[in-house]
């Protein structure tokens, strides 16, 4: 078995004197598609922040490919492992083509601009942004603008060497039905191709269809941890997240999980 | 501005490299214009010629007087004018990146003001106080009490701005006024304290004026205003990756801090040096990058180039006018610089509001 594209262990993120993770440990292998859950403030966000690289952390490990994260060069990361934030503030009137082609700046190195070219249409593509090309990035919706920003991030793990890592955070908060299609879909087919992705979400439903495991968090601590319809069907949500909920199975077998209408 | 179709780029933003090059071209015919308008009046084929015969490809001008004229006034003049612009509209690109604002300029947020502090600082106290720094810092004393000037304000309206890895705008502007203040305070005190002979040097400073450029003052802003500008090709893509954020330009693989601390010291280097040669002229940091930014977009790639390009030629463009205007006086080149720039700022400002909100 090859080493894990992704693997935490025991990770504690303190900030200003809080606990936010308190010692997560998961893996996330070449393939897989891992949404992280849980309700706001459980450290969803906190963890993917230590992943990335931005947040040290205060105990525990993590390794990309088998190296420890701290030993990576920033470049040679940023060549292997993409980061689609939460929120981005971009307040430079570029080009969504421009903003897109900045995910290419860890491969300039290598000198291809047509292997940059053919990404950065790759991503506008899977992100159905070609008609938005050329448009000015500050004319954009707030959810035009999130599918920018998953452009970008997966033309920046369209790298030589493969696999990269995906790392999402809330990347459909902003999107329509469709968008969140495309979104997971794009982020799929790259787990289908034999990257990894892990995504931050809030929408189970779409958890559901999209991820092959549910991560989940509470307090900061790992809770339940499996394949999404199993542990959706095995009744723990409301527990989770601290409310009634409605689950029903849809006619092609997939879960669906429903606030209740009242508590 | 906005005839394309909403939202739709077109012109030369598809076209950089034209852009660039007709903003060459116009440097070169204001240079042209530059050299020969004045108390002489030099038609522009005797500049022409003469800058031939400078360059030895041809024989001297039959006319002596006008060889000294452009020699010793005018030639350090222009080449002034167009360097300092371009170190002013360089240091604003820059500052614009670091701050992730396109509002800032070195002038605006009292970067210049606290150059010339230290500017003044030195010529006031250089002979009394401060001798052992003048003495230790040598012969380019004033451009590196200027420089350090400028990294000092630089650094305090940073660390007043910063909030969770975001400068903000407003706090930005407000600790600017603040610093601009106290600089201006220290400036006015240094000029009560000043000598007669003292105070004719200094009210150049606040104004700013190219009136002193000669060839001596050209060499010390040459090679900090290169330095910088050497720089650019380098700092293009990693200014970029910084517009979306810190901790984005970090998983992009830029070294952010070190990046950062680049552009603290170029900046400073840059504002700096053009502050010691020719005072605090506003607004030039700002108007350029503004109008290359409006021309070709944000890529640094090839805004950066026709930004260095459009503040040599506005500041050339303003010095001949500000001489040429009211012969035989001289206009203060900070007056005019800022009253092209200052309603520019405060239309920019309105906008950008707008902008905020929708974000």
């Amino acid at each position: 078995m090859p080493d894990p594209l992704l693997a935490v262990s025991g990770l504690v993120v303190r900030r200003g004197g809080a606990t936010l993770v308190d010692g997560v440990s998961f893996g996330l292998h070449a393939g897989e598609v891992v949404a992280l859950v849980g309700p706001n403030g459980a450290g969803k966000s906190s963890c993917l922040r230590a992943i990335s690289g931005e947040w040290t952390p205060s105990a525990g490990e993590i390794r990309i490919l088998g190296q420890q994260l701290s030993r990576w060069p920033r470049r040679a990361l940023a060549a292997r492992m993409a980061v689609m934030p939460q929120a981005a503030h971009l307040g430079f009137d570029f080009l969504v083509e421009e903003v897109v082609a900045l995910g290419r700046l860890p491969h300039h190195r290598r000198g291809a601009p047509a292997a940059d070219r053919a990404a950065v249409d790759r991503a506008l593509a899977a992100m159905r942004l070609e008609a938005l090309r050329a448009r000015r990035y500050l004319t954009l919706s707030g959810g035009e603008r999130q599918r920018v920003h998953l452009a970008r991030a997966l033309a920046q793990a369209d790298g030589p060497e493969r696999p990269s890592l995906i790392l999402l955070d809330e990347p459909t908060s902003a999107l329509d039905l469709a968008s969140q299609q495309a979104a997971l879909g794009a982020a799929r087919r790259r787990a289908d191709a034999g990257d990894g992705v892990l995504a931050v979400l809030h929408d189970l439903n779409l958890a559901a269809v999209f991820a092959d495991r549910l991560i989940v968090l509470r307090a900061g601590r790992l809770v339940a941890e499996g394949p999404p319809g199993r542990l959706i069907a095995a009744g723990a949500v409301a527990q989770w997240y601290g409310c009634q909920v409605e689950t029903a199975t849809t006619a092609s077998g997939r879960i669906a999980t429903l606030p209740a209408a009242a508590s | 501005m906005r005839a394309e179709a909403p939202g739709t780029a077109g012109g030369l933003r598809r076209r950089p490299r034209l852009a660039i090059l007709s903003a060459a071209a116009a440097l070169f015919g204001a240079a042209v214009v530059g050299m020969g308008a004045g108390a002489v009046q030099i038609p522009a084929t005797d500049v022409l010629s003469w800058a031939l015969f400078r360059l030895g490809l041809a024989i001297p001008p039959a006319d002596p007087m006008v060889d000294a004229v452009l020699t010793q006034v005018r030639a350090p003049r222009v080449l002034m004018g167009a360097l300092a612009g371009a170190g002013l509209a360089a240091a604003g690109v820059l500052m614009q990146a670091f701050f992730r604002n396109p509002l800032a300029d070195p002038a605006l947020i009292g970067v210049s003001t606290g150059g010339a502090l230290g500017a003044v600082a030195v010529i006031v106290l250089g002979a009394g106080p401060l001798a052992g720094l003048v003495a230790a810092l040598g012969p380019e004393s004033l451009a590196a009490a200027a420089f350090l000037g400028s990294l000092g304000t630089t650094l305090v309206v940073y660390t007043l701005a910063r909030r969770d890895g975001m400068v903000d705008v407003t706090t930005m502007l407000l600790a600017g006024i603040a610093v601009n203040a106290i600089a201006g305070a220290g400036i006015g005190l240094l000029t009560f304290l000043a000598t007669d002979t003292q105070l004719r040097s200094l009210t150049f400073w606040t104004l700013g004026s190219l009136s002193a450029a000669g060839w001596p003052a050209l060499v010390s802003v040459v090679l900090p205003v290169a330095a910088v500008l050497a720089a650019i090709p380098l700092l293009s893509r990693p200014l970029n990756a910084l517009l979306l954020g810190d901790a984005e330009a970090l998983h992009l693989g830029v070294p952010v801090e070190t990046v950062k601390r680049l552009l603290l010291v170029l900046t400073s280097v840059a504002a700096g040096a053009v502050v010691a040669a020719i005072g605090v002229v506003g607004f030039v940091g700002l108007i350029a990058p503004h109008f290359a930014r409006l021309l070709v977009g944000p890529d640094h790639r090839v805004m950066l180039p026709l930004a260095v390009v459009l503040g040599a030629l506005l500041l050339l463009v303003a010095d001949t006018a500000a001489r040429t205007l009211v012969v035989p006086a001289e206009l203060p080149l900070g007056v005019l610089t800022a009253l092209a720039g200052g309603p520019l700022f405060l239309w920019l400002l309105r906008r950008s509001r707008g902008v905020a909100f929708r974000a």
